[in-house]
C-alpha cells in the first residue's frame, strides 16, 4: 500500500494523505556517553496520523522532543517542509506550526480553561505591551479574535462546561482535553501528542481517540503521536514506527509492523545468548 | 365545546402564529443559543426567515402532505424551526427523544414510517445509520451539527444550511407550492406526533391536531396571564409534550423566546445567565438543586449555616403565607425582607430563579419537603397534572391557591369527573385525536363522548374542587392484612432525603412493605469524601456501614411520619435495601422521563425482593446492564438487606 517515493498515498479508511511534511534524517542524539537515539530516519506527511512507539526507555519522548526543537540532534538533520531546520528555540518551532502536549500536564493551574487555552494564541499576539495593557486598539481586535478561536475549540472539544473553571480542580481525563484544546488553538500543522491516554480509564481513552481522529478529519492537522496502548495506536494511527533502545526496528502501517518479528521480540522479549 | 370552534380570521396552526409574530413582534427575540460562550438570538422576524428556507429546503427534497419527519437532537433553535418548517410542508414533526439507543428509535421510526429524519449531530446520524436497513420508508437524514460527518457518504445526507440555501434559491419554484400548503392549515389537521415513554408495553404515538395545542396555549397561557415578555429555559427532551406546549405552542402563540442551553452539562450556568419567568421542571430538577444547596451548606462554616438554618426557618414559617397574599405580621414580614436581602435573594440567584413569575412541576409527585422550599423563598412554583393526551393540561393550581398535596383545579374549558374505581377521566379541546395505527388502544383509552381515562387513581376534594392525586389507578393496592398500599406516597417522602436518589416500594398483597434504594452519587460522595471514606465505585459506596446506618435512619424517620397517618400506616417499611447501580432508563427501569417501571424492576430483580421477604441477610446477585452505545455487560454484587425500625400506628414510641 505504501509507496514512498510517491507523493502520499490512500489510507483504508479512504483519506488522502499528502506529501513529505517533516524528515527526520540519521538523527543521532547522545547525552554524554549514553545514546538516546541511533541513527533513525523516518518522515511524517501533511494529513496523517504517525505513531511512535516502544518499551519503556527505547527513545520516543527524546524523538519528540527533537521533533519539536527542544534538543538539537548531534548527528543527522530535520527537515520542515523540505528545508533543513537550523536549531531554534522552542518558541519558535511553535510559530512554525508545531504544538505539543506534554506526557505529564503542563497548564497553569490557578488559571481558569479559557484563559489556559487562550494562552495557546500568545504567539499569534502581536500587539504591544501598552496597547495590551489598556486593551485598546489593536490589542482588542486581537483577543476578539483569539476568543473566537479558543472559543470554537472549546466547542470542538467538549469543555464548554468548564470553560471558567480553574484547571487545578479539573480531573486528569479533563485537564489531558484542556491541554489538547490549547495546542489546537494555535492551529498548528503538525500536532505532537507525549502519550495522550497515559492514566486514563477505558472510557476516557475512547473518547480521547475520537477527539484525535476528529481533530485529524476537521483540521486536516497532521498529528504524531507516543503511546504506550498498543490497541489505541493500532486503531488511531495511519503509520507507525517502532523504537527499541533507541534504534529504529520497525516502520509502516499498523498491521505491517503488528506482524514484524522484530517488534514482537522487542514488546514480549526474546532470549538472549 | 363551542370554545373549540376559531373565530374567524384567527390562526389555526403554527406556522400562521409564526407569520403573526413576525409582524407583530418582528424585533423581539423568538429564540437565544449559547454557542461559542455568547448567546446569539433570532428575532421572531428572523425565524420566519429561517423557517421558510427549511421549508423550501424540505420542499426541494419532495415532503408531502402528509409525510411524518422525525426530529431527533438536543434542544437547539434550529431544531425548534424545523418542526414549524415541517408544518408549513403540510408534514407532521414526530420529535424523538435524543437519549433513546439504536432499538427504541427503530420502533419509533418503523411505526410512523418517517421519510426523513432531521438529526442534531453525529451522535443521532450514526444511530439511525446503524438501523437503517430495517426502515424501508426512511428516504433522507438532514443533521444540523456538520461535525464529524464530513467524511461521510452524502448520497441521502444533507447538511441542513446547505438544505437552507438550497431551499432560498428554490423559492420561485416551490414558494407558491408552500404558500399553498400552509394557507390550507386548519385545526383539523396533525399538529404534532409525540411517542408516550409509556411505563408498560411499547410506546404509542400520540397525534394531536391543530385545534389541540392552539386552544391548550390559549387556554394556559391566559391561565397564567403569559405574555411577550417571558423567557424560558428549553432544556427538556424536545420529544416531550410538555416542551411541545411550552417552547412550541404557548411560545407562539404569546410570542415569548425560548432560550437553549450550550450543552446538557451547562444547563445550570445557562439557567443563572438568562434567569427565565416562566419555568417548567420536573420534581426530580427541583430535588436536585435542592440536594446541591443542602451540600454546599454542610461544607459551608459553622456561622453562615447557623444563618441560613435561621432564615429557612423563618421562610418556612410565613414565606408561603406572604406568596399566597395571606395576612401576615408586621414584624415577621420586616424579617422575612431582611433575610431575602441577605439569603433567599442571594440563593435565588444562585439557583437561577431570581426572575422567575411562574413555575411549575409535573410528570411525577413532588415531596412536600421539596415543594414548600422553594415556596417559601417566594418562587411561585405551582402544581400542575397532565398527560401527553390531554396536550399536557388537565388541572393546575391557580395563584394564591397553591398546596403541595393537590395538582389544582381543572384547567380551562377541562371537565373532570372520577370513575367508580377511584379513576380520574377528563374531557377537554386538548384531548388526542388518536393514537396512531392503534385504533384498538385509543378505543380503550377514549370512550365515543371524548372522556379519556388518566390512569391514576383520586378524588376532588370537597369545598375547594382541587385534584388530590393518590397513585397510578394500577399500583394502588391492598395488601394481605386489607390496609391500602400506596408505594408512590412512601417513596416520595424517602426521596426528600438527599442522600437518597430514587426508592421502590414493594407490598401489595404482602404482609408488610420493602424497600429498593438508590444512593444520590454527589451526595453520598461528597459525604464519603468529607468523611474520609475511601470507595472505589458507586457499588462500594452504596454498601458501605455508614451508607447503610444513614439510609436506615432516613427509613426509620418516615416510618415514623407514615405511622401518623391512619390510613397508611401499614405502608411502614419493615426491611430494606441500597441497590447496587442506578436505576437507568437504558436498562428499561426507568421510561425516557424518568419515571419507575414497577413491573420490569420487580421481574428484574425477583431474587432480591424475594430476599427481604424471607428475611436472608445477604444475596449476592447478578445485573444485567446497557451501556450508552447499546453494548450489554452484567455486574456483580452482593448487597446487604437490612431491618428498618418500625411505628405502631398514630403512636411515636419505638417499636422493633
Amino acid at each position: 500500500m505504501l509507496d514512498d517515493t510517491s507523493d502520499g498515498y490512500i489510507t483504508t479508511d479512504g483519506r488522502r494523505i499528502g506529501g513529505v511534511l517533516m524528515e527526520m534524517r540519521n538523527i543521532t542524539l547522545r547525552f554524554g556517553g549514553v545514546v538516546a537515539i541511533k541513527d533513525i530516519s523516518f518522515d511524517i506527511r501533511e494529513g496523517e496520523i504517525r505513531a511512535i512507539i516502544g518499551p519503556n526507555g527505547a527513545g520516543k519522548s527524546s524523538m519528540l522532543n527533537v521533533i519539536s526543537g527542544f534538543y538539537h540532534p548531534q548527528e543527522g538533520e530535520v527537515l520542515f517542509e523540505g528545508k533543513p531546520r537550523p536549531p531554534m528555540k522552542p518558541y519558535q518551532v511553535a510559530r512554525q506550526g508545531i504544538a505539543r502536549t506534554f506526557q505529564n500536564i503542563a497548564l497553569f493551574n490557578g488559571m481558569s480553561v479559557l484563559d489556559n487555552v487562550m494562552t495557546g494564541r500568545l504567539t499569534k499576539m502581536n500587539a504591544g505591551l501598552l496597547a495590551q495593557g489598556l486593551w485598546y486598539g489593536k490589542a482588542e481586535r486581537e483577543e476578539t479574535e483569539n476568543r473566537i478561536k479558543a472559543e470554537r475549540v472549546i466547542d470542538f472539544l467538549e469543555i464548554q462546561h468548564i470553560r471558567k473553571t480553574p484547571v487545578g480542580r479539573l480531573p486528569y481525563g479533563l485537564k489531558k482535553r484542556v491541554e489538547l484544546a490549547r495546542a489546537l488553538v494555535a492551529e498548528p500543522r503538525l500536532l505532537l501528542l507525549d502519550e495522550p491516554m497515559a492514566g486514563m480509564n477505558v472510557e476516557e481513552k475512547e473518547d480521547m481517540s475520537r477527539f484525535i481522529l476528529d481533530v485529524n478529519d476537521e483540521f486536516g492537522t497532521t498529528i504524531a503521536l507516543i503511546e504506550h496502548d498498543m490497541g489505541v495506536v493500532m486503531d488511531l494511527s495511519d503509520r507507525v514506527v517502532v523504537m527499541d533502545y533507541g534504534k529504529k526496528i520497525g516502520d509502516g502501517p499498523p498491521d505491517e509492523v503488528r506482524a514484524n518479528q522484530d517488534v514482537i521480540d522487542a514488546y514480549l522479549g526474546v532470549a538472549h545468548d | 365545546m363551542a370554545s373549540d370552534v376559531p373565530p374567524p380570521g384567527a390562526c389555526q396552526s403554527v406556522p400562521a402564529l409564526l407569520t403573526r409574530n413576525a409582524t407583530e413582534y418582528a424585533d423581539r427575540p423568538a429564540y437565544r443559543e449559547k454557542e461559542f460562550g455568547i448567546w446569539q438570538s433570532w428575532t421572531w422576524a428572523q425565524a420566519a426567515d429561517d423557517v421558510r428556507d427549511q421549508g423550501l429546503g424540505l420542499m426541494t427534497l419532495g415532503v408531502a402532505e402528509g409525510d411524518h419527519v422525525a426530529i431527533i437532537g438536543r434542544n437547539r433553535p434550529q431544531l425548534y424551526m424545523a418542526i414549524v418548517a415541517i408544518q408549513s410542508t403540510g408534514a407532521v414533526p414526530v420529535p424523538l427523544y435524543n437519549d433513546a439507543n439504536a432499538e427504541e428509535l427503530a420502533y419509533v421510526l418503523e411505526h410512523c414510517g418517517a421519510r426523513f429524519v432531521i438529526a442534531g449531530d453525529q451522535e443521532q446520524v450514526d444511530k439511525v445509520a446503524e438501523i437503517r436497513d430495517r426502515l424501508p420508508e426512511l428516504e433522507r437524514v438532514i443533521y444540523l451539527d456538520a461535525r464529524g460527518l464530513r467524511k461521510y457518504d452524502h448520497g441521502a445526507l444533507h447538511a441542513l444550511s446547505d438544505l437552507m440555501e438550497k431551499g432560498r434559491a428554490a423559492e420561485a419554484l416551490h414558494g407558491p407550492e408552500l404558500d399553498r400548503r400552509t394557507a390550507a392549515l386548519d385545526y383539523d389537521r396533525k399538529c404534532v406526533m409525540l411517542y408516550t415513554s409509556g411505563t408498560t408495553g411499547k410506546p404509542k404515538g400520540v397525534v394531536l391536531s391543530n385545534r389541540n395545542i392552539i386552544e391548550t396555549s390559549r387556554a394556559s397561557s391566559e391561565f397564567d396571564h403569559l405574555d411577550c415578555r417571558e423567557d424560558v429555559l428549553a432544556y427538556l427532551p424536545m420529544a416531550w409534550v410538555g416542551d411541545f406546549i411550552f417552547s412550541i405552542g404557548q411560545a407562539y402563540w404569546t410570542g415569548f423566546c425560548v432560550n437553549c442551553p450550550e450543552s446538557a452539562e451547562t444547563m445550570m450556568t445557562d439557567l443563572r445567565e438568562i434567569g427565565p419567568t416562566y419555568y417548567f421542571a420536573p420534581p426530580r430538577v427541583f430535588e436536585s438543586q435542592l440536594t446541591n444547596v443542602m451540600i454546599r451548606m454542610e461544607d459551608a462554616s459553622p456561622a453562615k449555616r447557623h444563618l441560613f438554618e435561621k432564615a429557612m426557618a423563618h421562610a418556612r414559617k410565613v414565606g408561603p403565607d406572604i406568596l399566597d397574599g395571606k395576612p401576615v405580621s408586621a414584624a415577621d414580614r420586616m424579617a422575612y425582607r431582611m433575610y431575602d436581602l441577605l439569603i433567599y435573594g442571594p440563593l435565588k440567584n444562585t439557583l437561577g430563579l431570581s426572575r422567575v413569575r411562574v413555575g411549575y412541576t409535573a410528570g411525577e409527585a413532588i415531596g412536600p419537603e421539596i415543594f414548600d422550599f422553594y415556596r417559601s423563598l417566594g418562587i411561585n412554583l405551582k402544581q400542575l397534572y397532565g398527560q401527553t393526551e390531554a396536550s399536557v393540561f388537565i388541572t393546575q393550581q391557580p395563584d394564591a391557591e397553591v398546596r403541595s398535596d393537590t395538582v389544582g383545579v381543572p384547567s380551562p374549558g377541562v371537565e373532570l369527573k372520577i370513575g367508580e374505581s377511584g379513576e380520574v377521566y377528563y374531557r377537554s379541546p386538548g384531548t388526542f385525536v388518536e393514537y396512531y395505527k392503534n385504533a384498538e388502544s385509543t378505543a380503550s383509552t377514549k370512550d365515543p363522548e371524548g372522556w379519556v381515562a388518566t390512569g391514576d387513581a383520586g378524588f376532588v376534594e370537597e369545598g375547594t374542587g382541587h385534584l388530590r392525586i393518590i397513585d397510578r389507578a394500577k399500583d394502588v393496592g391492598k395488601m394481605a392484612s386489607g390496609a391500602l398500599f400506596a408505594p408512590k406516597y412512601v417513596e416520595n417522602k424517602l426521596k426528600f432525603y438527599p442522600n437518597i436518589l430514587e426508592a421502590v416500594v414493594f407490598g401489595s398483597g404482602r404482609d408488610h412493605c420493602c424497600a429498593f434504594v438508590n444512593i444520590d452519587l454527589t451526595a453520598v460522595a461528597n459525604w464519603a469524601e468529607r468523611n474520609n471514606v475511601a470507595y472505589g465505585s458507586y457499588q462500594e459506596l452504596s454498601q458501605h456501614p455508614e451508607v447503610l446506618r444513614t439510609v436506615g435512619a432516613h427509613v426509620a424517620e418516615v416510618n415514623e411520619s407514615i405511622a401518623c397517618d391512619e390510613m397508611l400506616s401499614g405502608c411502614q417499611i419493615h426491611r430494606f435495601l441500597v441497590l447496587h447501580k442506578e436505576l437507568d432508563a437504558d436498562d428499561g427501569e426507568l421510561t425516557r422521563t424518568r419515571k419507575v417501571r414497577r413491573r420490569i424492576i420487580e421481574e428484574k430483580f425477583a431474587d432480591l425482593i424475594a430476599g427481604l421477604y424471607d428475611g436472608a441477610e445477604q444475596i449476592t446477585t447478578e445485573t444485567e446492564v446497557t451501556y450508552e452505545d447499546g453494548r450489554k455487560g452484567a455486574i456483580r454484587a452482593t448487597l446487604n438487606l437490612q431491618d428498618a425500625v418500625t411505628f405502631p400506628s398514630g403512636g411515636r414510641m419505638a417499636a422493633e
